[in-house]
């Protein structure tokens, strides 16, 4: 195979995607700004009137931004762990995925912190958390964890591009030209010499056992925030474990929808294929056994032994939020299990299917995490204004939210502009291991 | 070496200790100091020299002219940080002698600039089992000795002293509401939105008076630093009609309510006083006297506003006395 005609074929077949947005993702761009402007409107109206404008008040001080924080932090966290382990082992058809992933790891990662950003309630003294750290908080620990992070996952998304600019670099007739100095830039001199190769790659790999380490202390840390208060509900030593598996289990989730919604607006019916959907949602089913187990041995402790704080919180739990109990605990682990379980409800749809409720369950699991505790304190909340009790977000706190949601499709939208969505010299190096191993086999049966 | 320092001021402040609580019932056991004294009309042109409690505990003679023109003075937020050498402040609360006049919360309000529906002091309606009868609950902040709330503070805006008392800086304060959900008895409450109340810069803010408010900081009761520097009980002790809460010196053994004097030791051990939810290991600094041989029946702490009331509405009590009609 001719290395470089083969190149040349592959940046003509992905170039359209590069240059040439179809109407639909014109369509869908503008609607996605048309929500992030509608975002920015609330967030000017939040910064003006403080957080009098959200459903928060002084006994449920944490409210969605938190929870779509955590659900963020959740896809980025897991984003790294699929994509370290993609890598790391090497997997035979982590290709057509790969660059899914590692896209979805970053943009979550950039997109989630914006939100506990926003719940807090003094954007301008942000700075005070570097002036004035205090190493003891769980916060500050959070800070440098994801700052560390953020970096460790940009600078891994970056080298697994490299050779793919250096493709977009050397055959780049067509090209306008600022792409082709961008590509240039960014290739930073790649020229896919046998040394470049061997260092890249063994760059990469260590980084890709980095960001695992790195995607997982910082989740734990998240966890951490709320197990080590000393709230019922909250102060369970399980939860580090448990948010992990759970970050995993919607992670997975994330990515089969992702891999669905790329294949069919984009035509990668051969590259993305239905083996690969078959390989998530094993792991979908995996995730969701590990992660129904966490959950119920983390209720069904507090149900038995039932001291009295922790039968409040289930009261609660069981009457004011039966239905989202229902939805995110029941619904949202034995659906997705049935579906993926049995052979034949295993098709693309299906799988698909199944992880769009194992997203939303698990977004209202978080949900159910955070603010029922928050509503069944200690102290019966008694003697406060009675619209202090409850909690229940207003329209700017779902306006930011699906904000967030808009800016995550609309980072990964414009990622996909960049590079590839399938990292062409993936499938370049795939080919030439085919060849070497037919090869070989032919070397083997002739004597 | 810093010891022995404390207990030599320790016998002179016993001393005077005497004389603060011969010298007026609001007076805090032992912690006359330096401003009180501006109050004294009598002294202003004297010139005589007298002896004086300074705020790190050293008796001091001083003319009493040249204290006059002390203004109240005003701790600001970097001195606040310190607290008042050698003081452990304590506060007892005697269950068996609250009616719900809420005096306590009223006056908190008015001393704290707090709007009708800011409470830093709240009454809950507790009610232990099934058996118990209801009872009426103080709840200020506790101050405790592990404040789960200054640990998770991400830049030390809530801050612990060595006088035991826990403020908050609402000049660094971030916003971030942590505090608000690591405190176990739903203490904290926050700035929601900007008030007109908090351009009033009349008074500069300090740590110690919790005013102004700054929108976007979490607030909560502060013990009233600024009067005990002044020599005086905090707000809610000394408006208290029943004497419910007794405020004092733990190092000093010593608390009081106003009326009477008591030692700190012999109320609880003899009254059988207790810290609410002991084993969350927060170790309070506000205890309390159990709820026995009650002065006044539950029923009196309903002569309150309607919506007073409803704010109670969830106790199956109140709820069982509405069906009967008696509410
Ligand atoms: S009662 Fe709450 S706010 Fe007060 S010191 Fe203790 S933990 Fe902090
Ligand atoms: S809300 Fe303010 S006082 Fe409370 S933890 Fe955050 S920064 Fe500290």
């Amino acid at each position: 195979m001719d290395v470089t005609i083969r190149k040349k074929e592959l940046v003509k077949e992905f170039s359209p995607m590069l240059l040439k947005p179809s109407k639909w993702s014109k369509i869908w761009m503008a609607i996605l700004v048309a929500f992030i402007l509608y975002g920015l409107v609330a967030l000017v109206v939040q910064l003006t009137k403080g957080q009098v404008v959200t459903g928060m008040r002084d006994n449920v001080v944490w409210g969605i931004y938190t929870i779509n924080f955590i659900f963020f932090l959740c896809l980025s966290y897991s984003g790294a762990f699929a994509s370290g382990v993609l890598h790391f082992f090497n997997t035979p058809w982590k290709n057509a995925v790969s660059r899914i992933v590692e896209i979805i790891t970053v943009v979550s990662l950039i997109v989630g912190p914006i939100f506990i950003i926003l719940c807090m309630a003094r954007l301008d003294r942000l700075h005070y958390l570097f002036i004035y750290p205090r190493i003891q908080s769980p916060i500050t620990w959070d800070v440098i964890a994801i700052t560390t992070d953020l970096i460790g996952c940009l600078l891994y998304l970056y080298l697994t591009f490299i050779p793919d600019f250096a493709i977009l670099r050397d055959n780049s007739e067509g090209l306008p030209k600022w792409r082709k100095k961008l590509y240039t830039s960014l290739a930073i001199g790649y020229q896919d010499t046998p040394t470049q190769r061997r260092r890249l790659h063994k760059i990469t790999k260590i980084m890709s056992a980095m960001v695992i380490a790195l995607a997982i202390v910082t989740y734990s840390v998240l966890a951490w925030i709320f197990s080590l208060t000393l709230q019922p509900g909250w102060n369970s030593t399980i939860f580090a474990p448990y948010f992990i598996v759970a970050g995993l289990y919607s992670g997975i989730g994330v990515v089969i929808i992702a891999m669905y919604l790329i294949r069919k607006y984009f035509k990668l019916d051969h590259y993305i294929r239905k083996a690969h959907f078959l390989s998530a949602g094993v792991i979908l089913l995996i995730t969701a056994l590990l992660y129904g187990y966490f959950t119920f041995s983390e209720y069904f402790a507090r149900w038995f032994s039932h001291k009295t704080h922790d039968a409040n919180l289930l009261e609660t739990l069981f009457n004011d939020y039966f239905w989202m109990f229902i939805l995110a605990n029941y619904i949202g682990i034995l659906v997705p299990i049935a579906i993926v379980f049995f052979k034949k409800l295993r098709t693309i749809k299906t799988i698909t299917f199944a992880a769009v409720i194992a997203v939303v369950g698990l977004w209202f699991n978080r949900y159910l995490i955070v603010v029922p505790t928050q509503e069944t304190p200690y102290l019966p909340i008694q003697d406060t204004r009675p619209e202090f009790v409850h909690y229940s977000a207003t329209w700017v706190e779902w306006a930011l939210s699906f904000a967030g949601v808009a800016a995550f499709v609309l980072f990964f939208m414009l990622l996909m502009r960049l590079v590839p969505i399938i990292p062409m010299s993936g499938i370049i190096d795939y080919e030439k291991k085919g060849k070497v191993r037919r090869d070989g086999l032919t070397q083997q049966q002739q004597p | 070496m810093k010891d022995d320092k404390t207990t030599q001021n320790g016998t002179n402040r016993r001393k005077f200790l005497k004389m603060g609580l011969l010298s007026g019932a609001t007076t805090v056991a032992g912690a006359s100091l330096l401003a009180n004294l501006t109050s004294e009309e009598e002294l202003k042109a004297s010139g005589e020299k007298i002896r004086v409690l300074t705020p790190d505990g050293k008796m001091v003679e001083v003319d009493a002219e040249s204290i006059n023109n002390y203004p109240e003075a005003h701790i600001t937020p970097e001195e606040s940080r310190k607290g008042i050498p050698g003081r452990k402040f304590v506060m007892v609360i005697d269950l068996s002698k609250c009616k719900n006049a809420r005096t306590c919360v009223e006056s908190c309000q008015k001393a704290h600039h707090l709007d009708y529906n800011e409470e830093y002091m709240k009454i809950l309606l507790l009610q232990d089992h099934e058996e118990a009868d209801p009872y009426w609950f103080p709840k200020p902040c506790y101050h405790c000795d592990e404040p789960p709330c200054v640990t998770v503070c991400p830049t030390g805006a809530t801050f612990k002293r060595d006088d035991g008392i826990v403020l908050i800086d609402n000049e660094r304060c971030i916003g971030c509401k942590f505090c608000v959900t690591s405190c176990p008895y739903s203490v904290r409450q926050f700035h929601w939105s900007h008030k007109p109340k908090f351009d009033n810069t009349d008074l500069p803010y300090s740590p110690e008076t919790s005013v102004p408010g700054e929108v976007g900081t979490v607030m909560k009761c502060d013990f009233c630093p600024d009067m005990i520097r002044q020599g005086k009980l905090p707000h809610c002790v000394s408006s208290c009609p029943m004497g419910v809460i007794y405020f004092g010196d733990k190092n000093e053994d010593m608390v009081t309510n106003g009326e009477e004097t008591v030692r700190f030791s012999e109320l609880i051990n003899d009254r059988g006083g207790y810290r609410y939810l002991e084993h969350l290991g927060t170790k309070p600094n506000v205890y309390y006297l159990p709820p026995v041989d009650r002065q006044f029946p539950l029923e009196r702490g309903f002569d309150v506003d309607e919506e007073i009331i409803e704010r109670y509405k969830d106790v199956p009590y109140v709820q069982d006395m509405k069906e009967k009609g008696k509410i």
